[in-house]
C-alpha cells in the first residue's frame, strides 16, 4: 500500500474576507476529493524554526478542478506566515485529517461561531444537497459579516453579533431562540464558551448536537496526545477519559464529551 | 554496506528509531512510513495503570522546537500488552518499550509483566519532566538512579536502558550510576525543562507552566552530552535530541552513539524516519563507507 505524506501544494487564490480572515485557495487533488465537512488540513510554515503543523478547517472543496478552500484568522505568526502567501507560492499540507460530521437530520441547525464559520459553508452545502432543511446562524463580534452571503444559497441565514451592529444582539443561541427556530440535528462550531452554550442548548430542546473542537496540536494523526478533551466515558483506545481532538474528532457528540 | 548495530545483544538492521512519546505505538504513523524500514520503534512510556496525563494546553511552539507536558498519558500495561505489542509484531523491526511509573514498585511490575512478551528492550524513563512523582525524581540524583536500574534489573528479563536526564549539572554522574546498578544501554537526552509565557493570555503557555523543550533548537546540547557519556562510560548509547536530518543523525553516531532515536521530527514530517535511514544510506555509499561502526564514535 503506497504510504499518506504531506504534498506540497501551490496556492492558486488568497484574499483577504476582513480584518485578520484570510480565504486561501490551494490546489491538492486528494485532499479536494476525500475530504468530508468537519474534516480539517495540517499546514506547515515555510520558516524552519517553525515546526509544528497548524490545523486549519476545510471550508469548501471543488473536487473536478482539485481545488482547496481554507479560510483561517491570524493567531500569531504561522498564520500570519499563511496570510502574506501569494498565487503560485507553495505550502506544505497533509489531509484530510480528522473524522468529519455524521451527516443527519431533515431540518438542521447549523451554529458557526468567528472563526468556527468556515467549516459549516461546507457542511451547509452538503446538508442541502442531500435534501436537509438548512438553517444557519452566524456569531460575529461586529464589524464584517465574513462569509454570509456564501451561505444563502443552502438556506436561511441569521446573524447574532456581540455589539449588535447587525442582526441580533447577543450570541447564536440568542438567535436561534429569537427566532423560535427548531430542527432535528444541530452542528457547531465556534470558540469553547458557545459551544458549551450550544451543547446546554441541546440537552434542553433535546436534540442531537455536534460540535468541533479545537486545542493545540503537534502530529495532527493521533500519535503524540497533546490535542485531548475530556470524555464522559472511558475511551476505548486511551482507556481513560480523555479523547484525541485531532484523530476521534474534531467533531464529536456534545454529550459525549465535557467542555 | 552493513548498517547493523548491536545494542546490549539486540541487532538492529539499522541505527535509526523512534524516540518514545512521539510516535504512540507505530499505529498511526504506520499510514506514513514502513515500520519494516526501522531499526526499532520505541514505544510511547506505559506504566502499570492508566494515567490520564495533564490537563491541556499540553504542549507549546518554540523558535526551532516545541514544548509538552503530556504527562505521560498512557492505557496502561493490560491494554497495551493485549493490542499495542501485536500490532508491532506484525513488523520486521525491534520493540523498545518505555516503562514510566510512579515508585520502583510500579516501574518493576511493569518490567515484570513485559517478561514474557515479545519485546526485545526495555527503555526505563526516569527522566520525564513532566510529572510530580517518579520520572525525574529518580533521575537527577545518581544514587537514585543507581537504585532504581538495580531494582529493575532484578525482574527484567529484556536488556535494560536507562533513559537520562539532561537536567543534571553532570550527566556523567547519572551515566555512571546507572552502569553501576547494572543498565544494559542509555538513551539520552530526555527533553530539557523550560517555560513559556503567553503574553496575549498573561499566562503559562502550558497549564502544566513547565514542560520539556524538544527539536532542533536543543540538539547541540545532546550532542555534547552523548559525546561526554560516551567517553564516561561503556555502554552503548542511544543518541537522541533535535534529530530531523540523517545529517543530524550522523553527528550523534560520530559523538558516540550506536543508535539514534527521532521525535518531534515526526510532527513536522511523519516520514522523516524512513529518510533518515535512506539518507544514512547515501553518506555511506557517497563516502565509501562499508561499516556504520566506522563511523560510530569516529570524532574524538
Amino acid at each position: 500500500m503506497e504510504n499518506r505524506k504531506k504534498t506540497r501544494a501551490e496556492v492558486t487564490h488568497i484574499v483577504s474576507l476582513a480584518e485578520g480572515i484570510y480565504s486561501m485557495w490551494i490546489k491538492e487533488e486528494t485532499i479536494a476529493s476525500m475530504a468530508v465537512p468537519g474534516q480539517f488540513v495540517s499546514l506547515y510554515s515555510n520558516d524552519g524554526s517553525r515546526l509544528l503543523p497548524r490545523p486549519i478547517s476545510i471550508c469548501e472543496c471543488k473536487p473536478g478542478e482539485g481545488l482547496v478552500r481554507l479560510v483561517f484568522r491570524i493567531a500569531g505568526k504561522g498564520t500570519e506566515e499563511f496570510s502574506g502567501l501569494k498565487p503560485e507560492d507553495t505550502i506544505e499540507v497533509l489531509g484530510p485529517l480528522g473524522n468529519g460530521y455524521h451527516m443527519e437530520g431533515k431540518k438542521v441547525l447549523l451554529f458557526g461561531g468567528g472563526i468556527g464559520i468556515p467549516p459549516m459553508l461546507f457542511l451547509a452545502r452538503k446538508l442541502s444537497e442531500q435534501g436537509a432543511e438548512v438553517q444557519t446562524v452566524l456569531g460575529y463580534r461586529g464589524g464584517s459579516l465574513f462569509l454570509k452571503e456564501e451561505f444563502e444559497p443552502y438556506g436561511a441565514v441569521y446573524v447574532a453579533t456581540e455589539d449588535g451592529s447587525a442582526g441580533v444582539k447577543g450570541n447564536v443561541i440568542d438567535a436561534a431562540v429569537e427566532q423560535k427556530l427548531n430542527g432535528d440535528a444541530i452542528y457547531a462550531c465556534g470558540p469553547t464558551p458557545m459551544l458549551r452554550g450550544i451543547k446546554e442548548y441541546a440537552a434542553k430542546e433535546n436534540i442531537p448536537a455536534q460540535i468541533s473542537l479545537e486545542e493545540k496540536m503537534a502530529c495532527g494523526i493521533g500519535a503524540c496526545l497533546a490535542c485531548v478533551c475530556q470524555s464522559k466515558e472511558k475511551d476505548a483506545h486511551s482507556n481513560v477519559n480523555n479523547k484525541r481532538i485531532c484523530k476521534d474528532g474534531p467533531v464529536f457528540y456534545a454529550d459525549e464529551i465535557i467542555l | 554496506m552493513n548498517t547493523t548495530v548491536n545494542i546490549a545483544g539486540v541487532e538492529l538492521k539499522n541505527p535509526v528509531m523512534t524516540a518514545s512519546g512521539t510516535f504512540g505505538s507505530g499505529a498511526e504513523y504506520s499510514e506514513f512510513v514502513d515500520l519494516n524500514k526501522l531499526g526499532a520503534v520505541v514505544t510511547k512510556g506505559v506504566a502499570n495503570v492508566p494515567w490520564p496525563g495533564n490537563p491541556t494546553p499540553r504542549i507549546a511552539e518554540t523558535y526551532g522546537g516545541m514544548m509538552n507536558a503530556v504527562g505521560l498519558q498512557n492505557p496502561g500495561i493490560d491494554l497495551f500488552v493485549k493490542r499495542d505489542i501485536p500490532f508491532l509484531k506484525q513488523y520486521d523491526t525491534k520493540i523498545i518499550v518505555n516503562v514510566c511509573g510512579k515508585s520502583a514498585e510500579d516501574y518493576c511490575e511493569v518490567v515484570e509483566r513485559l517478561g514474557d512478551e515479545p519485546v526485545d528492550l526495555l527503555e526505563i524513563n526516569i527522566s520525564c519532566p513532566n510529572v510530580k512523582e517518579g520520572g525525574i525524581a529518580f533521575g537527577q540524583n545518581p544514587k537514585a538512579v543507581e537504585a532504581i536500574t538495580r531494582s529493575v534489573k532484578k525482574v527484567a528479563k529484556q536488556p535494560v536502558i536507562m533513559k537520562l536526564s539532561p537536567n543534571v549539572t553532570d550527566i556523567t554522574e547519572t551515566a555512571k550510576a546507572a552502569e553501576a546498578g547494572g543498565a544494559d544501554a542509555l538513551s539520552l537526552i530526555n527533553t530539557l525543562t523550560g517555560m513559556k509565557i503567553d503574553v496575549n493570555r498573561r499566562t503559562f503557555a502550558l497549564a502544566n507552566k513547565t514542560g520539556g523543550v524538544s527539536g532542533p533548537a536543543i540538539k547541540p546540547i545532546a550532542v555534547r552530552m552523548v559525546y561526554q557519556t560516551a567517553l564516561a562510560v561503556k555502554l552503548p548509547i542511544i543518541g537522541m535530541g533535535g534529530i530531523a536530518s540523517a545529517e543530524d543523525a550522523l553527528e550523534f553516531l560520530m559523538a558516540g552513539a550506536s543508535a539514534v532515536a527521532v521525535g518531534t521530527a515526526n510532527f513536522h514530517n511523519p516520514a522523516v524516519t524512513e529518510e533518515i535511514v535512506e539518507g544514512i544510506e547515501q553518506y555511506m555509499t557517497a563516502n565509501q563507507i562499508s561499516d556504520i561502526h566506522e563511523l560510530i564514535g569516529c570524532v574524538r
